[in-house]
């Protein structure tokens, strides 16, 4: 079982947490003047990576807050937390 | 005497404490210290269980944890049995009744023997090739034949009347394995003012210590300095022994799972004592001082019941006091049987030959153990044993040629010793191949652990124990900790002992590789033949390593036989992955407390009690119970049902609707968040009044309904579906958190705190009237909301309707909510009213044609779909607005909400077609999302998802079931009081 380190929290159990899927997907502030191809790639693609990959997940059973993380999908390891809106590490 | 096999003077068991036990029916006495396997050899019994495949005859061929044939039932009483335990770990009390496996209908006759005689018609991959050919064989002949035959032990059958217990620890270091290595880390990290945790899977904490015939540490024989080392650890408070106690599993961020076994040796244990605990570690570092297996030799007849590991034999003698037999022969291929042999010789047990693979010059064990009159040969190789159910001698080819057969009643064998890696493995560290060791050692680790000892290749006691204070410091300063060197170990009388792994070998006649699966050199060769060169393909071609025992003493036996298969280096064959658990472990461990009721928690709502004193029976609906319908007399499901619609329709009925998801939106930026989250127009909405609301996901589809009602400015009450409540909140504060963080909105979830007592029916009102403070009903309209006081509870009045009749719904805190029932039941059955239950509720929204999320949707199902499309048209923007004009969610033929008026009540999910009898691959126009017999119309009424439905109004379509076609009408979704004239009073 995972540490996961909530960023409001600190250090805590994986099963505190829920996953949230892939970070950065911001949604267009102007859904109307999106092409529907683009629509669509917003709302189904999803990058997938072999390693590195920003994900969203939140302290469902803690603070309730989404938090974003990097990690590495081959060695199954955080290369760290940080807040919505901040830079990944 | 405790067995005809005890030896005075030898063991660490109390012979005068004599204990008594059935082993297949048959009673023997063994003595307090003693498991299972040494008290039956202590009786002289060798034959204990017969093997998987050939259900060959088989003995017991270790002392520990990897035994891979003593497997046996242990039979407490009803609802405490236990199959598939290894008998070298099984602590015998008195009364103890244990039983052999996999024999029918004795361990000495067993008819499914003839599988061995079958043998060669049971090649590797005997299942691949024989069931690839035709289906039907496999399914009518092979299958259930293999079912019958297959599986070891027998479930038990009654539920498990133990209790298990669970629990969580921190601590600095943990340390795995209390022997020699694992004792001297502990020490070192307890010294250091380390949070210890040492877990040995042994009754007794020492290892091998307890079993070191010569070497003496800091001037004590080692068995007394190993109880000196534990009663100091024992009376440090940081420090926590764990004997008993098999660390399975190594996860991530150092997180580790031990079971405690903590009832299983007693006779009678305490009642309500757990019978094992799974203690869940999270250890800032942890040393892993696992040991090391010995490897049997691979020759023919290598698996005859009195054929033992070398080392087995020396920890029954030391630990246990037992000879294993009168006349022990030895072959081997390390020194350490040598040892095992003087010790047995010492002891007055006849050794007649020390059969040594290798050749070349007499090492110094070779000397010894001939001044003390025992023959060695060396270069002799062991080309079969004779014996049926136990060996009676074993064939050796002499190092020139000259073949020669020994007699014996026992045959220990030694092939080295394999470092087990198992955890290091599982904890992802990186091994690497020792040339010199011949074996596979721990290389780069992975998480914060370290490994001692004979687990990473270092053999002799006075470098293990060196080895293992050196991984406590190590492991306490990691942690933290200052460490505090204590002065090294004085060691004496350690011996060098030296050997190695040989390939399998090459001799007429089948040499067992892996014992509990049958699987034999010749198995692997063929694998490798027939091209399953890699380990992994090999192993489960062959199911090699694949039995409960996970293949520990056969694994580098196979790795050895491929090698030489496919002619390369054992270093090249390269390791089958190791996984969790290292042991087998009960299902009771894994659960804990987790089981019944805390297992699938039940929710209850503040009116379950008052429905079952009203006769309720309740359904399921997610974790809830809900009163399903309310039968009086003898009346079944449609006729309570019938008498409770029709008693809404006419009167009044009560409805316990407390479970429907409850969030509390405040702030000023409230009206704006529900606006973007719903697909419903709300910011409009005026203070007092509430909306149906729909909420879709990004993609378009519905996901949720509920009503919003807006208490003020910035105050809004919104109600979810039950099963929906979590997800909703959970999708709201989504949106709120990470797309809109500037608006300033709070969610709160209030489910639990208002309970619902929905009143539904024209005498709704006369119901509630004199009951309520502060509002005036006559002027209350339809969707509007209004806080009051009820038995001076504080009251949320909502006047809404889900049965289309004049209806009300009472929100009060959830500790008022039984004593406000009741006045409203008093009041309601003056009107010949009554409580309802959900069947009803369904009958009645349905006969209104209200959708429930869930049912008539199913997540591909749009507002237009559900006839909502004007929603969907308002200009705002809103989560999922901009799906809703993708090609697809426009398309022709879109399953649209529909009524249908069927012959007989229809079948929910059943398909609807246009022809009565379609061909099969006719595509279904739709299908059944909903049907009941509706009491208001007197007929079946269904709900359905139709292609293009709307514009099928009128047509008559069939649903195909097992009887016959179905034919039915299809209608606008709305079959009574369509104008909505009612539900306005």
């Amino acid at each position: 079982m995972l540490i996961v380190c909530c960023p409001y929290c600190g250090d805590r159990p994986e099963i505190e947490f829920r996953h949230a899927g892939e970070a950065h997907i911001a949604r267009p502030v102007d859904p109307a003047s999106v092409s529907d191809a683009d629509w669509a790639e917003f709302l189904y693609f999803r990058t997938n990576p072999k390693g590195r990959h920003a994900e969203r997940w939140r302290h469902v059973h803690g603070c309730g807050r989404f938090f974003n993380a990097v990690r590495d999908t081959v060695t199954d390891r955080f290369v760290g937390t940080y807040r919505v809106g901040d830079a990944p590490p | 005497m405790t067995g005809d096999f005890r030896l005075r003077g030898h063991g660490m068991v109390e012979p005068w404490n004599p204990i008594r036990f059935t082993f297949d029916g048959r009673q023997y006495q063994g003595c307090k210290g003693d498991t299972l396997a040494s008290a039956l050899l202590a009786n002289g019994v060798h034959l204990v269980g017969r093997s998987f495949k050939y259900h060959r005859p088989r003995g017991i061929l270790s002392a520990g944890a990897e035994e891979p044939n003593a497997l046996v039932r242990v039979i407490r009483d009803r609802g405490r049995e236990t199959p598939n335990l290894r008998a070298t770990q099984v602590e015998i009390y008195d009364g103890l009744r244990a039983e052999s496996q996999n024999r029918w209908p004795s361990l000495r006759h067993d008819f499914a023997a003839v599988a061995d005689l079958a043998a060669p018609l049971l090649p590797a991959g005997f299942y691949y090739k024989t069931f690839m050919p035709s289906l039907a064989a496999w399914r009518d002949w092979f299958e259930p034949l293999i079912r019958r035959a297959a599986g070891l032990g027998r479930v038990p059958p009654t539920e498990d009347a133990d209790r298990y217990a669970n629990r969580f620890a921190h601590c600095d270091v943990l340390v795995v394995g209390g022997g020699p290595a694992g004792l001297a880390a502990a020490r070192e990290a307890a010294a250091s003012g380390a949070w210890v945790i040492l877990c040995d899977e042994q009754p007794r904490l020492g290892g091998t210590l307890r079993a070191e015939p010569e070497a003496r540490v800091e001037g004590m024989a080692a068995r007394d300095w190993v109880d000196a080392a534990i009663s100091e650890l024992a009376a440090i408070a940081r420090v926590t022994l764990l004997p008993r106690t098999q660390a399975f599993g190594y996860f991530a961020d150092n997180f580790l799972a031990l079971a405690e076994r903590c009832t299983d040796h007693l006779a009678t244990p305490q009642a309500g004592r757990p019978r094992e605990r799974l203690w869940q570690v999270r250890a800032r570092e942890v040393v892993l001082a696992t040991g090391a297996i010995e490897r049997p030799l691979v020759f023919p007849g290598n698996d005859r019941p009195g054929v033992m590991l070398a080392g087995a034999a020396l920890d029954y003698l030391l630990r246990y006091g037992v000879a294993v037999g009168r006349q022990v022969a030895v072959v081997t291929a390390h020194d350490s049987a040598y040892r095992a042999a003087l010790a047995l010789h010492g002891a007055g047990v006849s050794v007649p030959v020390i059969a040594d693979l290798r050749t070349g010059e007499p090492n110094a064990w070779a000397v010894r153990v001939r001044a003390a009159g025992i023959r060695v040969e060396a270069g002799a190789v062991p080309v079969g044993s004779d014996g049926r159910l136990r060996v009676h001698g074993v064939r050796l080819r002499l190092l020139d040629g000259t073949a020669e057969s020994v007699s014996c009643d026992t045959l220990l064998m030694s092939g080295g010793w394999t470092p087990s890696v198992h955890l290091f493995s599982q904890s992802r560290g990186r091994l690497r191949f020792d040339a010199a060791l011949e074996c596979h050692v721990p290389d780069v680790s992975v998480q914060q652990e370290r490994s001692a000892g004979a687990c990473r290749g270092v053999f002799n006691l006075a470098d293990v124990l060196a080895d293992g204070a050196r991984a406590g410091a190590e492991a306490a300063r990691e942690a933290g900790r200052t460490s505090r060197v204590i002065a090294p170990l004085g060691v004496t009388g350690a011996q060098e002992m030296r050997g190695g792994p040989v390939s399998p070998i090459p001799a007429k006649g089948r040499a067992f590789i892996d014992f509990q699966n049958d699987v034999t050199a010749k198995d692997i060769a063929l694998a490798a033949r027939e091209g399953y060169r890699s380990v992994e393909h090999a192993k489960r071609y062959t199911t090699a390593g694949m039995a409960t025992d996970q293949g520990k003493l056969g694994n580098v036996n196979m790795i050895a036989a491929l090698a030489q298969a496919t002619a390369q280096a054992p270093a090249d064959v390269g390791l089958t992955t190791y996984r969790a658990p290292y042991t087998p472990v009960t299902f009771g461990t894994l659960a804990g407390m987790a089981r019944d009721a805390l297992f699938d928690p039940v929710r209850t709502t503040p009116l379950h009690d008052a429905a079952t004193a009203a006769g309720a029976v309740f359904e399921d609906v997610g974790a809830w119970k809900r009163a399903w319908y309310l039968p009086r007399g003898g009346e079944d499901r449609h006729a309570a049902v019938a008498r409770e619609c029709a008693m809404v329709r006419s009167s009044v009925g009560v409805f316990d609707a407390s479970t429907l998801g409850k969030i509390d939106v405040s702030g000023p930026d409230a009206a704006e968040f529900l606006d973007r989250i719903y697909a419903t127009t709300l910011k409009n909405l005026p203070v007092g009044k509430c909306r149906y609301a729909l909420m879709l996901t990004e993609a378009g589809f519905v996901m949720d309904d509920g009503i919003v009602a807006r208490l003020g400015d910035g105050r809004f009450h919104v109600t979810t579906t039950t099963g929906g409540a979590a997800r909703v909140l959970a999708h709201m504060e989504d949106y709120r958190q990470t797309e809109w963080p500037d608006l300033r909105v709070w969610l709160t979830s209030t489910t639990e705190q208002w309970a619902v007592i929905a009143v539904q029916g024209p005498r709704a009102r006369d119901v509630l009237t004199p009951l309520v403070r502060d509002i005036d009903l006559a002027m209350l309209p339809f969707m509007a909301v209004r806080d009051g006081r009820l038995l001076d509870a504080p009251l949320r009045l909502f006047r809404v309707s889900f049965t289309g009749e004049l209806g009300y719904e009472v929100n009060v805190p959830a500790n008022r909510a039984r004593a406000i029932f009741d006045v409203i039941m008093d009041r309601a059955q003056e009107f010949g009213g009554a409580l309802y239950g959900t069947e009803a509720m369904h009958v009645l929204r349905a006969e209104k044609g209200f959708v429930i999320v869930g049912q008539e949707t199913d997540g591909t199902v749009s507002l237009d779909d559900l006839g909502f499309g004007v929603m969907g048209r308002s200009k705002r923007d809103f989560v999922g607005k901009r799906s809703l004009s993708l090609p697809d969610m426009r398309a022709p033929g879109r399953l649209q909400l529909v009524g249908l008026l069927p012959e007989r009540i229809l079948e929910e999910g059943a398909q609807i077609t246009s022809v009565a009898n379609p061909p099969p691959g006719t595509r279904a126009l739709g299908h059944v999302t909903s049907a009941y017999h509706s009491p208001a119309l007197g007929r079946p009424i269904a709900l359905a998802l139709l292609a293009d439905g709307r514009a099928r109004h009128g047509e008559t379509l069939f649903v195909p079931m097992p009887g016959g076609a179905i034919p039915v009408r299809v209608v606008p979704p709305v079959f009574v009081d369509p104008e909505a004239g009612r539900v306005h009073g």
